[in-house]
């Protein structure tokens, strides 16, 4: 497996490696689901502090487990999103909108 | 001096066959990335390189394939400062070019697509273009100048 994950009470953190693209985003996907089904999981955390590359694959399996969480009346952050390239992916896809972003606190 | 090699613009070639698998997605996102470092692309005009390269080997896998086995055909070319990057599969085809490249759309929702991955290398290249026959394989063919 490409990526760490930390369930924590009803919060699945994702550590999203420093490329997300298809290969990553299937692993994540598969990984998430089953967590989120075991651990009856509430908040799904997308943490970005190692991301560099993210391409469309990335915007898909975010917006998959939002729609997932959508469902199950939990929700989905991003955190520590400091890369200008995934930022600009971000702001692009319209993820701003669908997405709560917490901002980190000495930035 | 001034002969005749310093007024013809450079120019440079390769081209890599690899397996339809997504592990090499990040390879072939390298390969160019390493292939186009002796123009001395920004950090941006690389990440823009790197995203469409991933989207169209992506789309191999995916679409082209359907995640089944196969061969991806990738070349790069550089003439002066303008990369020519051509990626192809031998899988399904499109069938509706136009209808594949709008943002959005996409045949594969089960699988979580966005349907950016065409919007993307759009956005990121200077020219894109997709040539395509059912049955027979996709060819897309995206070019970039790089500083400026």
């Amino acid at each position: 497996m490409d990526f760490q994950y930390e369930v924590k009470g009803a919060s699945l953190t994702i550590y999203v490696p420093r490329e997300l693209d298809h290969h990553v985003a299937s692993q994540i996907q598969a990984r998430a689901d089953l967590a989120v089904d075991t651990y009856r999981i509430q908040t799904v955390i997308f943490d970005f502090s190692e991301t560099e590359f993210m391409d469309s694959s990335g915007i898909g399996v975010i917006l998959g487990r939002c729609r997932n969480m959508g469902f199950a009346g939990g929700k989905v952050k991003a955190v520590h999103l400091k890369n200008e390239r995934v930022r600009k992916i971000f702001s692009m896809a319209g993820l701003y909108k669908l997405v709560k972003v917490e901002e980190d606190q000495d930035e | 001096m001034n002969n005749r090699e310093d007024t013809m613009e450079k120019q440079n070639e390769m081209q890599i066959v690899f397996d339809a698998r997504s592990e090499n997605e990040g390879f072939a996102r390298m390969a160019v990335a390493a292939f186009i470092s002796p123009l001395n692309p920004t950090i941006d005009e690389l990440a823009d390189v790197k995203t469409a390269v991933s989207e169209a080997v992506t789309n191999c896998i995916i679409h082209g394939y359907r995640q089944g086995s196969g061969k991806i055909f990738l070349e790069c070319t550089v003439i002066g400062s303008t990369v020519t990057i051509g990626i192809t599969d031998e899988g399904v085809g499109i069938i509706n070019i136009k209808q594949a490249m709008e943002p959005m759309f996409t045949t594969r929702p089960e699988l979580e697509r966005s349907g950016m991955g065409f919007a993307f290398m759009e956005a990121f290249m200077d020219d894109v273009q997709v040539y395509s026959s059912p049955g027979k394989g996709t060819r897309v063919v995206m070019k970039r100048r790089i500083g400026g």
